[in-house]
């Protein structure tokens, strides 16, 4: 009867173990499909050039996958959505965790929470019929879809992750660091600027990656107004095309087992890659963070 | 005794008229009227909850941070009062500093621990004298001997003991009249403690000293004066000595002598 007992938690344990494992399960599995679809095309074309390359021409002859202007597309779009997101957000945060009444900071919080929920078709669709033509009457530009106009829209999807992490960071700050401030002569001001923000910065730090990676990451509103010309991108008024609409645009009009189809792999390497690298610092910040607290 | 003693006026740094202190609708401290003498350290007692931390607080308004709080009464600050609409509360907490229960350092460097004060008050013109203040406030909290080899590290790598000597020192370097301590050794061991007593027998030259501590002995040989609180009364002020050898109330003596608390 005791055995019995004792091999059904063992079971039971088991199957708890195996479905923590799925998740490590899935990411090498993503990861090696992946890379074996993605290398293939390194038997066609050296890494150099494609990795140098200028210009992403797949349809012509021959063809030319040049990675540049599609990361090009990809980093400007997103130093652009930073540039706006990270002050904002990270203000927003330091108004909710410091200074607004208990009342205030409720209805921000679900707003900003709302405003996770909002699917990115809708931003897309916004940027086509409201923001683009506004942004081309208001700068006179010969086209309204252009890399700024993605990057409004990606800040949009960044702030919410931005500012509710620096948020919670700001508010674990111990208390006991700004009563210290508070009884040497500091006002709340200097004590939000120069003592708390600083005991926060590494968990703000994991915020911004995170909201960095979501922006990077982001694959439908960048393909309805970023304006899609694979160029490598000189302002932030022109046409670009990021890795991820790329992918989601020629994916459907590829041959399996064509150059095309193994390059559009690799560039999906080369994001995964990028994303990888951006979780694996916010972690790093984050157990900073953890260790610095307390 | 204790009133003929504190019977000069000029020797009072601060006085406490009438005090009455609400959380809400709670009322924490009951009509406290007590005198701090100049260079004196005058400890403050009492069983837990009776409302000796929330005393010291209102003494440099830092209790004005919590929300839903009501206070009335006059708590003078060399014969003015710090709650007059006039007062810069910013100034009255540099002038009266304060040390916390336990060791608060920033997540800085030591060097930028004690530069903190004096750099948000604006009491330096330049770097050489920035590092002279710093030196001198570590020396005043003799501290300066153990770190003068790593004022760059974190405050946080530390001992206990030697994080609350830097929050003295942090303390002292903004020149402050009077230091407020709120349980300072109750996170610190036996000889850490006594480092601290130590010290703040050396503070009271310079500073006058208010001292909140649940340890009888420490009050005892640390203090001139004693304060005993209970459930938000002031039951009984003295000299230290008579208070802990012939108290005139009976519940001070009951404890005291450790009967209850």
């Amino acid at each position: 009867m005791k055995s019995k007992q004792h091999l059904k938690e063992k079971i039971i344990k088991n199957i708890f173990f195996l479905s923590s494992l799925s998740s490590i399960l899935f990411l090498l599995g993503t990861s090696f499909i992946l890379f074996k679809e993605g290398l293939p095309l390194f038997r066609e074309i050296d890494l150099k050039t494609f990795l140098w390359g200028k210009s992403w021409y797949p349809t012509y002859n021959p063809p030319e996958f040049g990675l540049l202007p599609l990361l090009l597309g990809t980093l400007w779009t997103t130093l652009g959505a930073l540039i706006i997101a990270v002050p904002l957000g990270v203000s927003a945060a330091i108004y909710i965790s410091e200074l607004a009444t208990p009342k205030i900071k409720d209805y921000l919080k679900l707003a900003i929470e709302m405003l996770t929920g909002v699917p990115s078709v809708i931003y897309g669709f916004l940027g086509i019929v409201v923001l683009g033509p506004w942004l081309q009457n208001l700068l006179d530009l010969p086209i309204g879809l252009c890399a700024l106009t993605a990057s409004l829209l990606l800040a949009l999807m960044a702030i919410p992750t931005i500012t509710s992490l620096s948020e919670e960071a700001l508010f674990s700050v111990s208390k006991e660091y700004k009563e210290a401030s508070y009884a040497l002569g500091a006002t709340r001001w200097e004590t939000i600027i120069k003592v708390t923000v600083p005991a926060a910065s590494s968990g703000i730090s994991t915020a911004v990656l995170l909201g960095m990676g979501r922006v990077i990451g982001e694959t439908m509103t960048v393909l309805m107004v970023a304006g899609g010309a694979a160029v490598i991108p000189h302002s932030f008024l022109q046409p670009v095309r990021t890795i991820t609409a790329t992918i989601a645009l020629e994916m459907g009009e590829t041959v399996v087992g064509s150059v095309h189809y193994y390059a559009l792999f690799a560039i999906a390497c080369v994001l995964f890659i990028i994303s990888l690298a951006l979780n694996l610092s916010a972690d790093y910040f984050l157990y900073k963070f953890r260790r610095t607290s307390r | 005794m204790v009133d003929e003693i504190l019977q000069s006026k000029n020797d009072l740094k601060m006085q406490i008229r009438n005090l009455n202190f609400y959380y809400g609708t709670h009322q924490v401290l009951k009509n406290i009227n007590l005198n701090i003498k100049s260079n004196a350290i005058t400890a403050i007692i009492g069983p837990s909850g009776c409302g000796k931390t929330t005393f010291i607080r209102t003494l440099n308004r830092m209790n004005d941070i919590i929300l839903g709080i009501k206070i009335e009464g006059d708590i003078l600050f060399d014969h003015k009062n710090i709650y007059d609409d006039d007062i810069d509360v910013v100034d009255i907490r540099r002038k009266i500093g304060m040390v916390f229960q336990r060791p608060n350092p920033f997540p800085k460097s030591i060097f930028e621990n004690i530069a903190y004060g004096l750099k948000i008050n604006n009491l330096t013109v330049n770097k050489g004298e920035l590092r002279e203040r710093v030196e001198i406030a570590l020396r005043g909290a003799a501290l300066w001997e153990e770190v003068k080899d790593r004022l760059n590290t974190s405050a946080l790598d530390l001992s206990g003991g030697q994080q609350q000597r830097l929050c003295i020192a942090r303390a002292l370097a903004v020149q402050p009249k009077v230091i407020l301590f709120d349980e300072p050794c109750s996170a610190l061991d036996p000889i850490a403690t006594a480092k601290i007593e130590e010290l703040i027998q050396e503070l009271k030259e310079k500073y006058t000293i208010v001292i909140v501590t649940h340890n009888m002995q420490q009050a005892a040989r640390a203090s001139d004066f004693t304060a005993f609180l209970m459930l938000g009364e002031l039951v009984e002020f003295d000299i230290t000595e008579k208070i802990f050898t012939n108290p005139s109330q009976k519940i001070t003596e009951d404890y005291i002598t450790g009967r209850f608390g």
